[in-house]
């Protein structure tokens, strides 16, 4: 079986400050993580491969330096690792994304066998956009499984899958075929730690690198900015609100008589509040 | 960057609102959109209708009057069994099918597990543009369709448009937009499509739906009063503070995302960015510092408390009253002075 499992290298979303001019990401100095969603992809696949013997290999697009985010994958102990990178990808939006993923992904299957199961995280924590997968799953013509909690069987010889499955006020339990695409929920299983063997190999392994031509894109229309159909026409900072909070005077009061003042002020600025609370509160 | 709208596009015109119809019940965050939807059909001088998919006939003419209702002039109806249980195949083809046929200019989805599921499969087979998880919608002067997000994180606002592609999609999150009032009586068009599909075509099948326990089925996002702690409760025992409070006000609980990332808490008991979007009448911050990705989900309240030791606390630049004081020391002596007035004046009425 062969498994591929797409990652992405996000700036740490704690450390993200925005210029206070400009509004612009002060990028320079931010660490970079491996999107944590997607490691929840990886860990579903390489329990997969414990279990019933796979190759994994790892794919991101990015900028070069998107390789760090590759090699913390072997660390782990992915097999393989494609990196893919042109700037011609510059300014992708999700369906351009998903367009060179998914050729990506195809080239991989010629060189080492079509790809039983996709495998992606979430969402990523930058663009929280969740669509990248389905958009995959979409091009390649995979059943698409979405927000998995547990992967409860594989049968690769009758080419099945069973799963649990994130749904709207439940758990779906479902079954489809492969080949298929599953983005996993956080929490799905517990991310293991590399191992030292694996840590070593990652330092040494050679990373695959393609740029657009290499990975089998001839229409350079359908990439980047040009193949994007939204445009980003504004980024802007939350704008402030115009007053701050009115601070309840502290001095010398107990905490009971800060309580009494709090509800005084509350009632008075909105009166209606009153009525509400004592309508639910006797029970209606 | 900007060209003429090609040609097969212009036919593109109305807004469509795609109807999350699950287990009997309508999502309340499609309601939300048809109120928005409205505003947008009026601002363009279009049609608003809604797209109903589901397995039962009968019970969904019943659901399309919901919709009328809700500021809808027509419904666009696929009912069949195979519709049943939510699975990303058939809806996928039965929407596109749908935007294929009558071609909208405007299609919005929820940014639910559903609505994300399916949207960026429909985007992705029409080929058009599609905006997750949208705060904010508008049209501008070019009657094109500006869809804002928050984007890292919340620390940044982007408004984003589809120029040359139709239709142009957007998923919204849930309560950032408010409740349209329901118009009884109010009706419209009915519009039956088939589905082109056999379940045997469909390889992907439902063998069980678990429903959530009802403890664990957080009604967080559409509660009326939520008091929500943060680090400041300094340990996980002190979340029995909050839920009193929550308790006494007939409300719901939560909490900031430093409690889920410790394990005090679960996920769906979140409230920001990353978790759930709120609105409620009265919202009170016990503890939480206010960062940004929690001030996304909670701007919407219509009074925020905030209670916090550290007077800079950037809580305070959005709370509309607050008390400099420890919350561990406050939460108790607001849920007794509350317990008392609504006591009191319940025996007094």
């Amino acid at each position: 079986m062969h498994i591929v499992v797409c990652i992405k290298q996000v700036p740490d979303s704690a450390q993200i400050r925005v210029h206070p001019v400009t509004n612009t990401i002060m990028r320079q100095g931010v660490p970079t993580i491996v999107n944590p969603y997607d490691l929840f992809a990886l860990e579903s696949a390489l329990e997969l491969r414990d279990k019933l013997g796979a190759e994994v290999t790892v794919l991101t697009m990015g900028p070069p330096m998107a390789e760090d985010t590759l090699r913390k994958a072997l660390g782990f102990g992915a097999d393989r690792a494609v990196l893919l990178t042109d700037r011609a990808f510059a300014g992708s939006d999700t369906l351009a994304t998903s367009f060179a993923l998914a050729q990506a992904i195809r080239r991989i299957g010629e060189e080492w066998g079509v790809p039983e199961i996709v495998f992606t995280g979430k969402q990523t924590i930058d663009g929280d956009t969740a669509q990248v997968g389905p958009g995959i799953a979409r091009r390649l013509g995979l059943n698409q499984v979405t927000y998995v909690s547990a992967i409860t069987e594989v049968d690769p010889a009758a080419g099945t899958i069973a799963l649990q499955r994130r749904a709207e006020g439940g758990v779906q339990e479902l079954t489809t075929r492969l080949p298929a695409l599953i983005t996993m929920l956080e929490g799905s299983s517990e991310v293991r730690r590399g191992s030292l063997p694996d840590a070593l190999r990652a330092a040494r392994a050679q990373i695959v690198v393609w740029n657009a031509a290499q990975s089998g894109i001839t229409d350079m229309a359908k990439t980047g900015l040009r193949g994007s159909p939204t445009v980003v026409k504004r980024v802007f900072a939350p704008p402030a609100r115009a007053e701050k909070a009115e601070l309840i005077d502290t001095t010398a009061k107990s905490h009971a008589d800060l309580a009494e003042a709090l509800i005084v002020r509350l009632y008075d600025r909105r009166p209606a509040l009153e009525t509400d609370l004592l309508r639910m509160a006797a029970g209606y | 960057m900007k060209k003429e709208l090609p040609e097969h596009f212009k036919a593109y015109r109305h807004v469509w609102v795609f109807v999350e119809y699950e287990h009997g019940a309508i999502h309340p965050v499609s309601l939300e959109l048809l109120g928005e939807g409205r505003k947008l059909a009026d601002k363009l001088g279009v049609e608003l209708a809604g797209v109903l998919l589901g397995a039962d006939r009968d019970t969904m003419i019943e659901v399309a009057a919901e919709v009328w209702e809700h500021g809808a002039d027509l419904v666009y109806m696929v009912a069949d069994p195979i519709l049943e249980h939510y699975r990303n195949e058939p809806f996928t083809q039965a929407v596109t099918d749908v935007v294929n046929t009558y071609k909208p200019e405007i299609l919005l989805l929820g940014a639910t597990v559903l609505g994300r599921d399916l949207a960026g499969s429909v985007a992705t087979t029409l080929l058009t543009g599609l905006t997750a998880d949208c705060t904010e919608l508008a049209i501008d002067d070019e009657r094109s369709l500006a869809a804002t997000r928050p984007t890292f994180g919340g620390s940044l606002l982007c408004t984003i448009h589809t120029l040359n592609y139709r239709p142009q999609m957007a998923t919204v999150r849930p309560r950032v937009l408010p409740m349209p009032p329901r118009q009884p009586g109010r009706t419209g068009r009915l519009i039956e499509r088939a589905l082109d599909m056999r379940e045997d075509d469909v390889v992907t099948k439902v063998l069980r739906f678990l429903p959530d326990r009802d403890s664990a089925k957080s009604q967080l996002a559409y509660a009326d009063i939520v008091v929500a702690g943060g680090l400041g409760l300094r340990s996980p025992e002190n979340l029995q503070l909050v839920r009193a409070l929550a308790d006494v006000l007939g409300g719901d609980w939560g909490g900031s995302r430093p409690l889920v990332q410790k394990g005090w808490m679960p996920a769906d008991r979140q409230i920001g960015q990353t978790g759930k979007t709120i609105r409620p009448k009265l919202y009170v911050a016990a503890g939480i510092s206010g960062a940004i990705q929690h001030r996304v989900g909670v701007e919407g309240a219509d009074l925020i408390i905030a209670i916090n030791t550290d007077p800079n606390a950037p809580i305070f630049d959005f709370a509309h009253l607050g008390i400099v004081a420890d919350a561990i020391e406050m939460l108790p002596a607001l849920t007794e002075a509350f317990r008392r007035r609504l006591s009191v004046n319940r025996l007094a009425g």
